[in-house]
């Protein structure tokens, strides 16, 4: 056998080819291993983001705004979900029949959607927010591209326009915007959180991998007022100002035990669940943010004054020198002129130059500090946006004109929870009661002012005010004593009083045998009728006999049908 | 020798098996958990709108409407209510 020895077996290839490729094969491997240790050991974030985005997803928790109830957890104010619709402008492809139902499902007209797609500089345009659930479950059925939609929430006020003034309202992103829902912003608002979970392949949360921020819901709040008392308050304020076509009214209610607003109510007014077209005038918070010269509302204030110092007694008689009283250059008229009177009667008549006598034998300074303790010209403490403090100059530049003039209640401006603020040292024997919109449990810190002696004496005279003889008796209420003050004030205007423009005001409180409840009540401009006992008096009368109901208040007197005095007898108040 | 190690095995699947059931289970659980908070979280967006309706019904202008209107009910004449005074000894 003869083996043909192959040339390729006997083909010797130079040893280099071989290192070489064992080389550049080693090579390779060096670098697998050192991209390796690179990827997975040196610079591993961004796989691991990468790998990470494939299952894991952060979630946002809602956060709901607080509720917000009556005193008697009635809710007057609710959170609820709502959906908004917004597009990626640059995605959305529709047909015209398309835009024909997203325009009617979203009440908007086709050419506003199209301007709006065109108008938007971005990525992101909102259509509507603010839609119902099901109007958003509707819209996603059209299945447009582009189109999507987010949770937001819408505040509902189911009392309406009857608490507006009180509640205020929130903006498109549940943020308050005024009256108590921006007052207590920082308590209402949740906190929204969120968390990281993995999803598996059909969107379920197979895992929770970590809380990142725990979401904080709003806490609730218990305001003081009775809905049953503020839904009177209103409707009776809203009928007077009506009835005499005022150009606005307000009227504040109040506990006197301890300090809570029960009702507060402002005509104008708006429905906060549809704010599309509002003005100013029915936005304005009249009894908290505006000031008026009070008028004859302020006597009571001077006399206790002067009881206090021990200069008068109820039965001390002033001189009134037939109605006039002239200082300096001014001259001061009474409307029911008399020779003279007693202090008690200066209150039941309402008689300005009494008053005027009687401040004028006192000190601008003591004047001023009874001013200042009853808490005018500092605002009121309720911690509500935008409160007046009102105008309360310093006693050293007072001329005699106007402290006189000041006892009667012109030349200083108050608002009216000021004015009903003030008067808890009459319905309290003496004390300040602080005043809350929130509910209150704790009886509430009083501050001193006067006497209980004095308190009590004024009181009295505040009774004879509203009885037969004197300026209110339409504020007279079957079966329960009353004690109150009428006002009756030239609108300041330009510096100047308007001679027919008046503030028309009524301050009372009852059962007068053991206060319960005060109420002030204010009407801005009425036409017609003008006095405080016609026009403001007969609302507190109204208003005041239902919340005494409301609250089973026991009355105090023997129950007989009232007596009202006939037109030509009837006691003017001095303006 | 041999033995041993079959019977590790053995244990090591078993082991591997059991670990991948409940993995399995305690998602499913899971899953059922976010479904009911979820479930928690509809009812109670459902009860604040149920509240609201409710508070809508009962306002105080309406329930004085249909009593007055409806139901021709009247408050009392005042001398008409007779005040009773609680005994002293109940609270």
């Amino acid at each position: 056998m003869n083996f043909a020895p192959s040339p390729v077996l006997t083909l010797t290839l130079p040893p280099w080819r071989s290192r070489l490729l064992l080389a550049v094969f080693a090579g390779g491997f060096a670098f697998l291993i050192g991209r390796a240790v690179y990827l997975q050991g040196l610079h591993n974030d961004f796989l691991q983001a990468k790998g990470e985005s494939r299952y894991s997803r952060v979630l946002e928790i809602p956060a709901n705004r607080g509720r917000i109830s009556d005193r008697n957890g009635e809710p007057i104010a609710i959170s609820t979900p709502v959906k908004s619709i917004w597009a990626a402008p640059d995605e959305v492809h529709m047909d015209k029949q398309q835009v024909a139902r997203l325009a009617s499902l979203l009440e908007l007209s086709p050419r506003e959607i199209q301007k709006r797609l065109k108008d938007a500089r971005g990525e992101f345009v909102f259509l509507k927010r603010q839609v119902s659930p099901e109007t958003a479950a509707r819209v996603a059925e059209l299945r447009i591209p582009g189109l999507s939609e987010s949770r937001e929430y819408r505040r509902y006020y189911p009392l309406g326009d009857v608490m507006a003034h009180v509640l205020g309202f929130t903006g498109a992103d549940d943020v308050g915007q005024e009256g108590v829902e921006l007052a207590f912003q920082e308590q209402l608002a949740g906190k929204p959180g969120s968390r990281r979970v993995i999803k598996d392949r059909l969107g379920q949360i197979v895992e929770d991998v970590e809380s990142i921020r725990a979401a904080q819901n709003g806490r609730d709040l218990a305001l003081a007022l009775d809905s049953r008392i503020q839904n009177v308050a209103f409707t009776q304020l809203k009928s007077a100002v009506l009835r005499h076509r005022a150009r606005a009214g307000a009227i504040v209610v109040m506990d006197v035990n301890t300090g809570e607003i029960l009702a507060l109510a402002n005509v104008p007014t708006y429905n906060p669940n549809n704010r599309s077209r509002l003005s100013g005038a029915q936005l304005r918070n009249r009894a908290v943010t505006d000031t008026f010269e009070p008028g004859s509302t302020l006597k009571p204030f001077t006399i206790a004054l002067a009881l206090e110092s021990g200069r008068v007694r109820p039965d001390t008689v002033i001189a009134t020198g037939s109605g006039s009283l002239t200082i300096g250059p001014a001259t001061i008229h009474d409307a029911h002129a008399e020779r003279a009177l007693t202090v008690a009667q200066v209150i039941q008549k309402s008689s300005n130059v009494g008053a005027a006598k009687i401040a004028l034998s006192l000190t601008a300074q003591s004047m001023w500090e009874m001013f200042e303790h009853v808490g005018f010209g500092a605002p009121p403490g309720l911690d509500f946006p935008g409160e007046a403090s009102g105008k309360l100059r310093p006693y050293r530049t007072w001329r005699t004109i106007e402290q006189a003039t000041m006892s009667y209640g012109h030349g200083i401006s108050v608002s009216l929870v000021q004015l009903i603020r003030a008067y808890s040292i009459f319905a309290r024997d003496g004390e300040l009661v602080p005043l809350s919109l929130l509910k209150v449990d704790a009886p509430p810190v009083v501050r001193r002012v006067v006497s209980a002696q004095t308190a009590r004496m004024v009181r009295a005279m505040l009774e004879l005010a509203v009885q037969r003889g004197g300026t209110a008796p339409r504020a007279q209420i079957a079966g329960y004593r009353v004690a109150g003050k009428t006002g009756t004030a030239h609108k300041q205007e330009d510096g100047h009083y308007a001679t027919d423009k008046y503030v028309s005001s009524f301050v009372g409180f009852a059962p007068a045998s053991r206060p319960r409840l005060a109420i002030a009540v204010m009407i801005d401009e009425p036409t017609g009728e003008y006095y405080g006992g016609k026009v403001a008096a007969p609302v507190f009368a109204e208003v005041m006999a239902s919340a005494l109901r409301i609250l089973d208040v026991a009355p105090d007197a023997p129950i007989k049908p009232i007596e009202l005095p006939d037109e030509s007898d009837e006691i003017k108040e001095s303006v | 020798m041999l033995r041993v190690t079959l019977i590790l095995l053995a244990v090591l699947v078993a082991c591997a098996l059991g670990l991948i059931t409940s993995q399995h289970k305690a998602r499913k659980l899971f899953a059922e958990l976010e479904t009911e908070q979820e479930r928690t979280r509809a009812l109670d967006v459902e009860y604040g709108q149920l509240q609201l309706e409710a508070s809508t019904w009962s306002t105080q202008s309406r329930i004085e409407r249909i009593a007055s209107q409806r139901l021709r009910m009247r408050h009392p004449a005042p001398s008409g209510v007779q005040m009773v005074e609680p005994p002293k000894n109940e609270p």
